[in-house]
């Protein structure tokens, strides 16, 4: 670790006031808790907002995982990883058991998280009801009166044009019977991994300074009709690498001839069946 | 004694001042099911803060507003909550703007539009509340075609008629509404007339109605309030106020239009 | 018989505010009363006040004094001092009015126009458009113009659709004012056989009819007015 940097970049201060943001958020499961964004040595949209609120969980026996689409081995996962590498000092693995901390993009990981555990998502764009409502001042109001009509209007809009519920990323949620909560641009896939989660959710971004969060064993409910129920994905076909049928699927170009692959769009979880594979070899 | 003996909105003293200025000075009224009030005046007589203060739209700085709920109990809108007093709104208010684009959401289909506040009741049947939606497009004579279509592409006229249904399909018991055939062309305006009036009959409707327009408030309304400086100068049956107006000013208005 | 409607001492002045408050007294201390099957037509010159006392009674015009006692659901009402809302329920089920001009919605059919009193009493909607055609058949107003607004029609068109909507449903108490001003002879003819059967079916009313053939057809009394002095 280098000596230049305060534990874990941010000064102490500042994560004293990240951790009380993030106990309020905890209290009130869903609800978008407001706090002083900092700048931090990377443009908003690259994790700001996540890196910040790991920079404020993070203790210096912290085993980190950072994942970027599912995958370990992206840009934007290995340079969250080095950040912390240098500024705190703290081991990082890629395997999604033995991490303490996962920061994360756009993915939950296949393998169920455990008690203890810490995911945290890089977030965008918190308001849910924003499509529909511009004004911040009125989508608080109507978060505080539960005023949620609105938000059925897109999932009714998904049904009328396409005959279904299209909405596929960023799936809104009902967290604790209480608040409407965008889980961030996950696949709807992962949406029934944060229901009832035996590990601590936290959210973050960084560009909105906003922080919210699902604590263990919440109630979380995707929002949907009688008539067209929540659905995840499903492929027709098992991950060309590891065979599994039933995780979150990537497309691969392979070849200038248009050969794809589909494969797990985790690769941890990947990678360990095929390590299975070949000891059962 | 049944529920039309007993009136659906008791106003008491209503009052409301912006600095210095005295909006709209202690003024009471009542209404009853299924009667339409007009409230007449020009510009800055008071009339929409008048409106405005009934529909919470800006805090009242004195007096009551009761209004009778389904089972018969009297609640000062005023008194309540914000939380009650949304949720009350939500399927007993209606709000119909003058301005067709305040009252629709734009980028959402007429389908959407109409839908809305039945989702914010509670209804979580796609094909139920679709079909509710195109029930109230037949009502409000818009083609069913249309139910996917964005409101930004449809006429004036329409837009309007697609606000009346979105407001209406929670069946409201009071709906109150600003100038809503302004900025109407006047052979919309008679088509939007015909309209409301048969939909204030059929659902027993009782509605607040600002308009400076005599002749519309003659055609829709049952009594009539004057306003001029932000009092009551006059109010009786809408007939009466036009034909035998008392008040000078009142005579004034009338001798003002033409056929009215 | 006890009376349908009486009036009592009542007495109307208009003030002109923007005449620098002329005071123009109209009426002064009128009194009568009009039983089931009775025709009482107003007498008088013209500018006597005659529309007046009929606006009066329907409530259009306020009175300074006096009492309009009407018979509605059973009882004696006084339409002088009675709140807006009783006076229209009156006016839904009580007390019918055809005056000299037509006052309707734009652009509604004039079937739906003669039926929408029998509407507003709570009739069902097919039988009360029946009930509308087979009046506007017996005024012999075109079929063709049924499904039209009104608007364009000619004066005596229009008067048949105002009797049209007076007679479609049984109004105890009637109040004509000029019926049969612009009808030819036979279309007089079939008015004052409403007229007639509606008074033997017990209705009162109140009318004012210069045309002598349909006065001397109908009226069962006369009223004289007299003209009050402008003076006082």
């Amino acid at each position: 670790m280098s000596g230049a940097y305060n534990f874990a970049y941010l000064d102490e201060q500042t994560k004293r006031m990240l951790r009380r943001a993030l106990l309020k958020a905890v209290a009130i499961p869903g609800y978008q808790v407001p706090f002083a964004s900092r700048d931090m040595p990377l443009p908003y949209g690259w994790g700001t907002g996540g890196i910040q609120v790991t920079a404020a969980v993070l203790g210096q026996d912290d085993v980190l995982k950072v994942i970027d689409q599912g995958a370990d081995d992206t840009t934007n996962a290995v340079s969250i990883r080095a950040f912390f590498r240098k500024t705190a000092g703290v081991a990082t693995t890629e395997r999604t058991a033995e991490a303490t901390v996962i920061q994360t993009r756009h993915r939950i990981p296949e393998r169920p998280l455990h008690a203890g555990q810490i995911l945290v998502f890089q977030v965008p764009i918190p308001e849910p009801l924003r499509f529909l409502e511009p004004r911040e001042r009125e989508t608080r109001r109507m978060h505080g009166l539960a005023d949620y009509g609105a938000m059925h209007v897109k999932l009714y809009e998904d049904v009328a044009r396409m005959g279904r519920i299209t909405t596929s990323f960023a799936y809104p949620v009902k967290v604790a019977g209480r608040y409407v909560m965008d889980p961030s641009p996950i696949p709807k896939f992962d949406n029934p991994k944060l229901h009832d989660c035996p590990a601590l959710q936290l959210f973050g971004a960084g560009r909105e300074k906003r922080v919210y969060a699902i604590p263990p064993h919440t109630t979380v409910e995707s929002l949907d009709f009688e008539d067209h129920p929540f659905e995840v994905q499903r492929w027709d076909r098992p991950c060309g690498l590891c065979g599994s049928t039933d995780s979150y699927l990537d497309e691969v170009v392979t070849d200038d001839q248009g050969g794809r692959l589909f494969c797990c769009s985790d690769t941890d979880f990947c990678r360990e069946r095929r390590d299975r594979m070949d000891e059962g070899r | 004694m049944s529920a039309h003996d007993l009136p659906l909105l008791e106003v008491r003293d209503l009052a409301k001042s912006y600095g210095g200025l005295q909006a709209l000075k202690p003024t009471g009224f009542e209404l009853w099911p299924g009667e339409v009030l007009a409230i007449v005046g020009e510009s800055g007589s008071g009339k929409t803060t008048l409106l405005s203060c009934l529909a919470g739209h800006v805090p009242a700085d004195g007096g009551s507003v009761r209004f009778r709920l389904r089972e018969g109990t009297g609640v000062d809108l005023l008194q309540m909550a914000e939380a009650e007093r949304r949720l009350l709104a939500r399927t007993e208010f209606g709000f119909v703007h003058q301005n067709p684009r305040d009252g629709l959401r734009l980028n959402i289909s007429a389908g959407g539009n109409i839908g809305e506040r039945l989702m914010a009741a509670g209804w979580r049947h796609f094909g139920r509340i679709r079909g509710e939606a195109l029930a109230w497009l037949d009502r409000v004579e818009i083609d069913r075609s249309r139910i996917d279509d964005l409101p930004r592409g449809f006429s004036g006229g329409m837009q309007q008629r697609l606000q009346i249904a979105r407001n209406l399909v929670t069946r409201p018991r009071l709906v109150l509404m600003d100038e809503p055939t302004g900025g109407l062309d006047v052979s919309v305006q008679a088509r939007l007339l015909d309209l409301l009036r048969r939909l204030v009959a059929e659902l027993d409707l009782a509605v607040v109605i600002v308009t400076h327009d005599l002749a519309v408030a003659r055609l829709l309304s049952h009594r009539m309030l004057v306003m001029r400086q932000g009092q009551v100068v006059e109010q009786g049956l809408t007939d009466r106020v036009l034909d035998d107006p008392q008040h000078p000013y009142s005579q004034l208005l009338v001798s003002s239009i033409l056929a009215a | 018989m006890q009376p349908s409607l009486i009036a009592e001492g009542i007495g109307k002045t208009f003030t002109l505010h923007l005449q620098g408050g002329v005071r123009l007294p109209v009426l002064a201390g009128l009194g009568f009363a009009v039983r089931p099957g009775e025709c009482v037509v107003l007498e008088g010159p013209s500018g006597v006040g005659k529309s007046t006392v009929l606006r009066a009674i329907y409530g259009s015009y306020g009175v300074d004094r006096g009492r309009i006692l009407i018979r509605h659901d059973g009882a004696m009402i006084d339409l002088a001092t009675a709140a807006p809302r009783q006076i229209l329920a009156v006016r839904r089920r009580t007390l019918g009015y055809v005056s000299q001009f037509l006052r309707v919605v734009p652009r509604v059919p004039t079937v739906e126009v003669v039926a929408e009193p029998l509407l507003a009493t709570g009739c069902a909607r097919e039988p009360a458009l029946e009930r509308a055609r087979s009046l506007l058949a017996r005024l012999r107003l075109p079929e063709r113009l049924w499904d039209v607004p009104p608007a364009t029609f000619s004066g005596g068109e229009q008067q048949r659709v105002n009797l049209a909507r007076a007679f479609v449903h049984p109004y105890p108490v009637l109040l004509l004012d000029e019926p049969t001003a612009s009808l030819d002879a036979k279309n007089r003819a079939i008015v004052v056989e409403l007229v007639r059967e509606r008074l033997a079916e017990g209705a009162a009313m109140l009318a004012i009819l210069h045309d002598r053939q349909a006065r001397d057809a109908i009226a069962t009394r006369m009223v004289e007015l007299a003209g009050v002095d402008r003076a006082t």
